[in-house]
């Protein structure tokens, strides 16, 4: 059993990146997820692990901070909440076109504009369709608990590091500042310069040897035929994605006859609804996809062969719902799909989506 | 005389430095990245630091940059290049990481990132293409762009009240206690280069003694943009863009210690 401690969601993302080997982290304070720089600054990796920690004067600084110390062959990684996000977007979808790895935290706060800094969904949109300009997707990570924001962080980059992909761990601001028993991880080394060289001197920039070629990180390329290869070629990447690293977990849908369907605080809630209404006689199940993209379509599709009807619940307007629906109907199932949610920077109550369930799909 | 007695080693007085790719410049004629290229080039080559520079090149004409010098390169967001090499330079100390923007990219869009990478002395050195006026996209006013001066989007001249003043941003650069070496030079004549020359290896020195950021603005043509013969385009910056952009050293030292600040800042 590793060390046990009482944390916050975002100190533990700052605690989780130290002992998982990061190499750099590059952020500008935005509520509610300062704690994640502020915990790094207290703990002064530098003097433990040599893992750098920079205050850009940005989100547009960071995210190309990042770019930079990614394309040098690095572990590294920033945090920012939506609006922050959204500065970051030009700078994620070069990181995406460069191909290369990072994490990129995002404690959602409700929107549009400046919003609010209570906790919300309303990013699902950006994160899972891309964000940025061009074709292109993040690996999308949704935790619903304080460890699930500890585990995630070595999950996320190593995931990043296999497709050469940024991965974006997406919270919101109630498990960020929510305080949870965490078991943290062991200490895992930085890569040494050496290690770094051997594994990533193919394609990062190390330093040109006389043994190689230059290496140039760039999503650059005028020519159209090449550019469209390239394009493809990110394409069997989000493919084999959807083929091979789908992750969701599901609760009590063995004897279902409604699925809830809900990530990240959402889930946590739905879990208290799902007991709710069973207590009721109503056999409710969870499904709650880990992974936002690659999105859980195919245990979805599944379920939908068994269960009367879905409800996605969600901390917006309803953005997961479409994907529920295109998974639904795309297996050829014509179940109903509602949505009940709450917006602003409200979190629905266990009851509430009892209530919703019953008059949508029950009574209606 | 047959041609293999004419070239011959003891023959030999000028070389193209071993660094610069073979590969034909997309730069149109009169134009100055070129000499700025082979400079940068050959100090690196005479440095012997090839492989541990790391450049990160701009949007804007010189977006292609990493065609043409043989080392490590990575692409940089319009504006973002002194983000960029903060990011490698932090994770990778002991490389020698040099960025290359234009005037738009540099003294526009990118304000905010020369700035504070200038004013943290970052480890760097920054090579500024001035040639006021955007290339790439077909010779728009830049930030840079004189008084009166024809673009694109000036047709009538750069106008004061529309369009504010030229921004001498290599002055903002020299009052910072980050900077190490603030320089303005320019390619227009042998005596010229030989200075810018001499200009970029004391940046370069200065990254790989970790004085600070080290700035370089090169004064230069853009015969397209200006719509001007080669030779024409030198005369014209000679006349008009020299008496606005003294060629000269800013600044020449390294980056201000914390002792120079402690009496202005806290007191324990």
């Amino acid at each position: 059993m590793g060390e046990l401690r009482l944390m916050k969601g975002n100190e533990v993302i700052a605690e989780a990146a130290i002992r998982c080997g990061c190499d750099a982290y590059f952020g500008y304070p935005i509520t509610p997820q300062s704690e994640v720089m502020e915990t790094l600054m207290a703990r002064e990796p530098w003097n433990q692990t040599g893992m750098v920690v920079l205050q850009a004067e940005s989100e547009v600084a960071s995210i190309n901070m990042v770019y930079g110390a990614a394309g040098a062959g690095k572990k590294v990684m920033t945090s920012s909440s939506s609006p922050g996000i959204s500065l970051m977007a030009e700078g994620i979808s070069y990181i995406a076109g460069a191909e290369l790895p990072c994490v990129i935290v995002n404690v959602q706060r409700g929107g549009p504009g400046l919003g609010t800094i209570q906790p919300s969904q309303a990013d699902y949109f950006q994160s899972t369709k891309g964000g940025g300009h061009g074709d292109y997707r993040l690996i999308v990570l949704a935790p619903a608990s304080v460890q699930e924001m500890h585990d995630f962080v070595g999950l996320a980059f190593e995931l990043a590091f296999k497709y050469r992909n940024p991965a974006m761990i997406l919270a919101d601001g109630a498990i960020g500042q929510m305080m949870e028993k965490v078991e943290l991880g062991e200490f895992v080394a930085r890569q040494t310069t050496e290690q770094v060289d051997a594994q990533y001197g193919s394609w990062a920039t190390t330093g040109k040897k006389k043994s190689r070629a230059k290496n140039v990180i760039t999503s650059l390329e005028l020519d159209s035929a090449l550019m469209e290869q390239n394009n493809l070629r990110f394409q069997e990447k989000y493919r084999k994605m959807q083929q091979d690293e789908v992750s969701f977990e599901a609760i009590r849908c063995e004897d279902a006859d409604y699925v809830l369907v809900a990530f990240g605080s959402s889930a946590r809630i739905c879990q208290k609804s799902v007991e709710l209404a069973r207590a009721k006689g109503i056999k409710v199940g969870l499904l709650r996809p880990i992974t936002l993209f690659p999105f859980p379509s195919e245990p979805i599709a599944r379920l939908a062969k068994q269960v009367k009807g879905f409800m996605t619940v969600e901390m917006n307007a309803g953005q997961m719902i479409e994907d529920v629906r295109l998974a639904v109907n795309c297996a050829g199932e014509r179940n109903p799909v509602h949505y009940f949610g709450r917006l602003g920077g409200i979190i629905p109550t266990p009851g509430e989506v009892v209530e919703a369930l019953e008059q949508k799909l029950i009574g209606g | 005389m047959d041609v293999k007695d004419i070239i011959k080693e003891e023959n030999l007085v000028y070389s193209k430095p071993s660094l610069l790719s073979d590969k034909i410049t997309h730069y149109c004629p009169g134009c100055s990245h070129g000499v700025v290229h082979k400079l940068l080039a050959e100090v690196i080559e005479e440095l012997g630091i090839q492989e541990k520079t790391i450049g990160v090149s701009p949007v804007g004409c010189a977006v292609f940059a990493y065609n043409y010098i043989e080392i490590d390169w990575q692409e940089a967001a319009h504006g973002r290049a002194p983000a960029v090499a903060t990011g490698i330079a932090r994770v990778d100390p002991d490389k020698v990481v040099f960025t290359y923007q234009g005037d738009g990219d540099l003294a526009s869009i990118g304000t905010a990132e020369i700035m504070h990478a200038a004013n943290r002395g970052e480890n760097i050195v920054v090579v500024f293409i001035n040639n006021a006026i955007y290339g790439m996209t077909g010779g728009q006013m830049a930030p840079t762009t004189l008084l009166g001066q024809v673009t694109a989007t000036t047709p009538c001249g750069r106008d004061l009240e529309r369009n504010g003043y030229p921004l001498k941003i290599t002055e903002l650069i020299g009052q910072l206690p980050g900077a190490a070496y603030v320089s303005r030079q320019s390619v227009h004549t042998p005596a010229a280069v030989r200075k810018c020359r001499k200009a970029l290896r004391k940046s370069f020195e200065n990254a790989m003694a970790k004085k600070g950021t080290s700035f370089v603005e090169v004064v230069s043509t853009c015969s397209s943009g200006w719509r001007l013969s080669p030779v024409e385009a030198n005369k014209w910056m000679e006349e008009n863009m020299f008496p606005f952009y003294p060629i000269g050293d800013i600044k020449d030292g390294q980056k201000a210690e914390a002792g120079d600040f402690m009496q202005q800042n806290l007191k324990n």
